[in-house]
């Protein structure tokens, strides 16, 4: 990447709700420095003006729910020097990936009045069930600053330092107390990626897994010990690990342990 | 494709949205034949994997359905859940949530009116190529978005998908002393709004005046955010659980698609305009000086100036936010009791871009049996098409990248935001 031509970055979208792009325009104090070394080559939500590939970076938000999409992201690939998937739903799969525990002919009945027009496949997944991915930024939404730090990582062909350690080490670092031992709050902090800074228990509350499983998560130590201290129903935990990271493989197994569990 | 006779202007991805949608406009010999708002998101089916959920899940999960406003759907959330239950949220509780939407108004509008719509204005792209030419300008409203981020950040967590809100009221209430650097932000911003109304009152505006029926809230004594009647410029006047009863997707005859009307009347239109035309005398006089300096009169219809009336709203959210914070009030406690019960609650509330109603039925144990949620795109989509048919018809001479480039605006004054709508999901049957 010379001086005289500017990396070019491409943002994507996929079934989402816009919000890990949006990360990007929510830059305030960066979005021009940022813009000022790429060149933003495809990025709908911002901007008319269209760049053919290749590009050096392209973003990918949303997870892949129609076989159009399947194809869509193939051609991307093919484009991209760098494939980057953000957030929770091109990583895991995402909310939409609820649909995948169930019969998606259902909930086409249940949402659309006209359920033969709706073009869906059985199961929302994640990107890198497609195509090679060369890094996935986790978050339900991903966080900003982590983003910057992944585009210039690429940029200046280094890793990333994004850490995949727990939400556990981020409460120690904040010296938030823990809700779980402290509140008996369930919390799903010692199994999750950190990249949050502790927000939830830092307010208060339970982490409910945004940014997805840790690296080697002891799900089954921590779902003992929501049973055996907090007395919590296998359904409660069943809907604790099924939300935006729902599509992940650590929260789905362990999520299915308690699919026909009884007290 | 085009000829002497007819004209079709296609746009297959519309930037400057959010979410993705296409248009198609046909032409023949100049009357417009066609004109479609296109939505291909796909569908992530929401109000189906809703049921089963906690009510307590809601405020959450429905936050994902759009990254632009979740407090939005999180407010629609917790009010139809607290009606469910018969608890009241009052008081301070009650203040800040204003507070958290005052944040959600800011951001939502300026990222709307002068990154994405301005362009358009003044002939660029984008707002980055904008800001070559007038930096000020962008950097301003950056800065006076971050003034809007920083309110939901502290208040509600983070910016996209807060986490703090319950129902209730809130997990946890930040003190007073910290939000001394964002009241002098704030005061910064209410200046600099001032300066940015006036900016887009001197905008070129087609002549575009339409004749809407106009859907808003509407409060005793407040610009309306989370609570009020529903009421129209043409005598409808309404509680908000009466919504489905006066509200219906009716099937019209040129198309396959349902449109939103009003009951045994035509479509409607909601978002900004539909607000401030309803509720012009409850905005703060600065609000109000600021409008009629702008050239506005005390109702707008005319959607190009949308770009105004978004802008005196922001001034008026950036006022409110620094009442409520001038007179902090710190709650008892963070969130009040309530005992869950089955039951059927309905919350409709001001999203940046119109009314967003839910309604939930709600089992013994406050599992959900059935969502239903209609946002504000969804329900304007009758009224652009319609717009844009209007708008072409006089245009059709223009050449075709032109008029294109004029259409792409036109649908970007509404703001659309596809993302929302999906539940709407529009099917295009073109059979030849």
């Amino acid at each position: 990447m010379t001086a005289k031509h500017k990396p070019r970055l491409a943002v994507w979208k996929f079934a989402s709700c816009d919000g890990c792009q949006l990360s990007l325009l929510d830059c305030e104090n960066e979005l021009l420095a940022v813009t000022g070394q790429v060149e933003i080559a495809y990025f709908l939500e911002a901007s008319r003006a269209v760049l053919e590939g290749p590009y050096d970076v392209s973003l990918v938000e949303g997870s892949i729910t129609t076989a159009g999409d399947a194809e869509r992201i193939r051609e991307i690939r093919d484009a991209s020097k760098f494939l980057i998937a953000i957030g929770a739903c091109a990583t895991a799969g995402g909310i939409q990936a609820l649909r995948n525990f169930a019969d998606v002919r259902e909930f086409t009945t249940a949402v659309y009045a006209h359920p033969e027009y709706i073009d869906t496949l059985k199961r929302s997944s994640p990107i890198a069930e497609h195509v090679f991915v060369d890094f996935e930024l986790r978050g339900c939404p991903i966080n900003k600053y982590q983003l910057v730090e992944v585009i210039n990582a690429y940029l200046h062909g280094r890793r990333p330092n994004i850490p995949t350690y727990s939400v556990c080490m981020e409460c120690k670092l904040r010296g938030a107390p823990c809700v779980m031992v402290s509140a008996g709050i369930a919390c799903l902090g010692p199994v999750t990626q950190a990249g949050c800074q502790a927000l939830c228990p830092a307010y208060g509350r339970g982490c409910f897994g945004c940014y997805g499983p840790m690296e080697t998560p002891n799900t089954a130590a921590l779902t003992a010990w929501w049973r055996e201290q907090l007395g919590m129903e296998p359904e409660t935990i069943r809907r604790a690990l099924r939300t935006y990271n729902a599509g992940s493989e650590a929260f789905r197994k362990e999520s299915e342990v308690y699919e026909h569990a009884h007290d | 494709m085009s000829t002497l006779t007819t004209k079709t202007v296609r746009v297959d991805a519309l930037a400057r949205v959010e979410g993705e949608g296409a248009f198609h406009v046909k032409v023949k010999d100049g009357k417009v034949e066609e004109a479609e708002l296109r939505i291909y998101e796909p569908p992530r089916f929401f109000e189906a994997f809703l049921r089963g959920r906690s009510y307590a899940e809601a405020p959450d999960i429905t936050a994902r359905i759009c990254g632009i406003c979740p407090v939005a759907y999180q407010m629609s959330a917790v009010h139809a859940m607290e009606e469910a239950f018969g608890v009241q949220v009052t008081g301070p509780l009650r203040e800040l949530r204003r507070l958290l939407y005052c944040g959600e108004w800011i951001e939502s509008h300026v990222l709307h009116a002068f990154l994405l719509h301005a362009p358009d204005f003044l002939g660029y792209a984008d707002a980055i190529q904008m800001a070559g030419d007038h930096p000020d300008l962008v950097t301003q409203a950056l800065r006076i978005k971050k003034a809007g981020n920083d309110i939901v950040a502290l208040l509600g967590g983070r910016e996209i998908h807060p986490i703090n809100v319950r129902v209730g009221g809130f997990y946890h209430i930040p003190k007073r002393r910290e939000w001394d650097k964002i009241v002098e932000e704030l005061k910064w911003a209410r200046d600099a709004m001032i300066e940015l109304v006036r900016w887009t009152g001197q905008l070129p505006f087609p002549d575009f005046a339409q004749d809407y029926e106009f859907v808003a809230l509407r409060h005793p004594d407040e610009y309306p955010f989370n609570e009020g009647r529903l009421v129209s410029n043409r005598g409808l006047d309404i509680p908000i659980a009466a919504f489905e009863e006066f509200m219906v997707e009716e099937h019209v005859a040129h198309s396959t698609a349902l449109h939103a009307a009003i009951k045994g009347r035509a479509h409607y239109f909601v978002g900004p305009l539909a607000r401030y035309s309803l509720n012009f005398d409850r905005l703060s006089p600065l609000a109000q000086a600021t409008a009629q300096e702008a050239g506005l009169g005390t109702e707008c219809r005319n959607p190009f100036q949308s770009i105004v009336v978004r802008s005196v709203e922001t001034l008026y959210a950036i006022d409110e936010a620094l009442r409520i914070l001038a007179d902090y009030p710190q709650p008892d406690a963070p969130c009040v009791p309530y005992t869950v019960q089955a039951g059927v609650g309905h919350g409709c509330t001001e999203a940046p871009r119109g009314i967003l109603y839910h309604r939930y039925v709600l089992d013994e144990q406050g599992l959900i049996v059935a969502a239903q949620i209609t946002p504000p795109t969804a329900q304007n989509q009758a009224t652009i098409e319609a717009d844009l048919r209007a708008f072409v018809e006089p245009r059709v001479h223009l050449p075709l990248n032109e008029l294109t480039w004029q259409c792409e605006q036109a649908i970007r004054n509404y703001d659309p935001c596809i993302s929302c709508s999906t539940h709407f999901l529009r099917v295009e049957m073109e059979k030849d």
